[in-house]
């Protein structure tokens, strides 16, 4: 298996997330795809807000599905389609070239072209122009790689969407800051959402990529708030005694599953509307039922429950009724995600006294272990369903790191402070 | 910033002195059946915010005798990986809070729920609220009401001890009793 390195440095928005992540391919594709990535013209007076290139470069990188040419060794800088000599790119040895340009219409009215063409056929496979503001350049070039990945692969690219996780920083623990914070795939312009001195967790995005629901221990107990991103505001969805926990939203947004304990310290799982707090109880086994996980057609809600011994995951219709036993793999599988397309379920799974990520096929009956940390935890799918985030460690720290579902590519995002934990991946984006 | 240290050392030296000569400075080792540590070390980690004061406040009544003070000192309960059962070891420890609480009514406890970082975090609020549930039925059936105990579970989130050694895992994974204000 080739082993790609690939530092990149990225730019965290100063002074609004300390902690910067920084991506490192730690096991990519057998397959790269060679493409050139060629600087993009700019015309304009001054130097260009942004190197697109670059970061389309990165993503693709990222993906480590392609290998993007070092610019050193690119022949010429092309910056439309007629200006490609295909056959000196083609004694490169390059598949792919992307080529365009960064255009300032007015002040801050941007425009980027770009066109992705097949070296070897000398044919053009996609050419599109974007509108942007400065703001949003960064997420225009990012829409160019999804279309890029798209493209070659087949699969909608996921590099112009974003992940929430939380942080945890200090040593001393009644002195450690928690931070719910929201950033690009990449690790790019992170912002705090939620910050506080008692422990945050379990962020969960609202299938319309607004709103995220999450933990908070403010006041020495637990309580599940709901936060509109755009706005700030936030509402408190429960906070009964004992456990308020793990939300997840169901697919149409209306409802969050989660679960709660109540004075007599049984966990179950109860269903919630949002607008008005109504609520059902789902389960009532005496056992831990926790960490529901909403299936994507709405219909059926998998858990985690204590209820045979160790965790094992469940699976209950969303109307009620009997659960029935999902896993049984083992010792130890918890915190289920179901893929969007509702035919894996990735888990946390005891690998030998190692906590790893690991996807049960539910159509084939299939069981593979994808990660190979000793403490690994919190899977969650891309909203394309080719690739997993979740939590492990670097040292004593703790970092996310990404596996594609088929486990051929790994990559980890280290930080540069504190612990790192409990990554969740946006739904598609829809704002432009 | 100064007067957190000072604080804490403060609390930290008030804690020695009130257990003897229990060692509060424990290094992390790798006996996995190294007895935890009783109220030292974790008084001397209360040195600021909401647990401020957890070291000194359990003993309302100066008419205690030194046994049932020492007794009541400790709040801290341990427990065995993946169980919630209390063990024969703490029976007297609880058995003074539990007669503390029912002398006094007004008194109120919070009883905080922990495990070790292994495992799902969600799970581990589970088990630590199973955790502080046990406690919290010991507590009831020695003559504590109901009203005087309120369990909230930190599950792994809220470590005694950092590391991912057996013994820090042993050290994380209990209840503490939180005498409220």
């Amino acid at each position: 298996m080739k082993r790609a390195l690939i530092l990149i440095a990225l730019l965290a928005c100063a002074g609004v997330a300390r902690a910067e992540l920084t991506i490192e391919i730690t096991q990519g594709a057998g397959q790269a795809v060679p493409v050139a990535v060629v600087p993009f013209g700019w015309e304009s007076p001054g130097e260009a807000p942004l190197d697109v290139a670059a970061v389309i470069g990165a993503d693709l990188a990222r993906s480590g599905r392609f290998e993007p040419l070092e610019r050193r060794d690119m022949l010429a800088r092309p910056t439309r389609g007629v200006e490609i000599d295909f056959d000196d790119w083609r004694m490169v040895g390059t598949d792919l070239i992307v080529v365009g340009r960064l255009v300032r219409e007015a002040e801050d009215d941007y425009t980027i072209e770009f066109q992705l063409f097949d070296i070897l056929r000398s044919e053009q496979l996609v050419g599109y122009r974007m509108p942007a503001s400065k703001r949003g350049l960064r997420l225009a070039a990012h829409r160019a790689a999804d279309m890029i990945y798209e493209e070659i692969t087949g699969i909608p690219g996921v590099f112009s969407t974003r992940i929430a996780y939380i942080t945890a920083e200090g040593d001393e623990p009644d002195r450690r800051v928690y931070r719910l914070i929201v950033s690009d795939a990449d690790g790019a312009n992170q912002y705090t959402i939620v910050e506080s001195a008692q422990p945050l967790m379990s962020p969960a995005w609202s299938p319309d990529g607004r709103r995220i629901a999450y933990v908070s221990f403010e006041g020495n107990r637990s309580a599940v708030w709901v936060q509109t991103l755009r706005t700030g505001n936030r509402q408190r969805l429960s906070r009964e005694e004992g456990i308020n926990g793990a939300p997840v939203w169901s697919p149409d947004g209306r409802r969050i599953a989660l679960t709660l304990s109540g004075a007599d310290g049984n966990p179950d799982i109860w269903v919630m509307a949002v607008a008005t707090g109504q609520k059902r109880r789902l389960t009532t086994n005496p056992a831990i039922d926790t960490e529901a996980a909403w299936a994507p057609d709405g219909e059926s809600i998998y858990f985690t429950s204590d209820r045979s011994g160790g965790p094992q995951i469940y699976r209950v219709d969303v109307e009620g009724g009997a659960a029935s036993r999902v896993t049984f793999e083992g010792r130890y599988n918890a915190r289920p995600r179901i893929s969007p397309d509702g035919s894996k379920l990735a888990v946390v799974h005891d690998d030998r006294g190692n906590y790893r990520i690991a996807v049960y096929d539910l159509e084939n009956d299939l069981f593979q272990v994808l990660s190979d940390g000793r403490l690994d935890e919190s899977p969650d799918f891309a909203p394309n369903g080719a690739t997993l985030i979740y939590a492990t460690r670097q040292g004593d720290r703790g970092v996310l790191a990404t596996v594609s579902v088929d486990g051929t590519v790994k990559q980890r995002l280290a930080s540069s402070g504190g612990d790192v934990r409990e990554p969740v991946w946006s739904p598609f984006r829809r704002d432009f | 910033m100064n007067t957190n240290r000072f604080l804490a050392v403060a609390v930290l030296a008030l804690a020695v002195s009130a257990c003897g000569g229990r060692s509060n400075t424990l290094p992390a080792t790798e006996t996995v059946d190294d007895v935890p540590p009783g109220t030292a070390a974790e008084a001397g980690r209360s040195g600021a915010g909401a647990s401020a004061g957890r070291a000194g406040s359990a003993i309302p009544d100066d008419r205690l005798d030194q046994e049932t003070r020492a007794l009541l000192d400790d709040q801290v309960i341990y427990f065995e990986f993946d169980s919630s059962e209390v063990q024969p070891r703490f029976t007297d420890v609880l058995g003074a809070h539990a007669r503390n609480l029912a002398t006094n009514p007004r008194l109120e406890v919070r009883l905080e729920g922990h495990a070790d970082e292994r495992g799902s975090r969600e799970y581990n609020i589970g088990l630590g609220e199973r955790r502080a549930q046990a406690v919290r039925r010991i507590l009831l059936i020695q003559g504590a009401s109901a009203g005087q105990i309120t369990t909230v579970s930190y599950g792994e989130e809220r470590p005694a001890q950092r590391g991912s050694t057996e013994s820090a895992y042993a050290r994380n994974r209990r209840v503490e009793i939180v005498y409220q204000d």
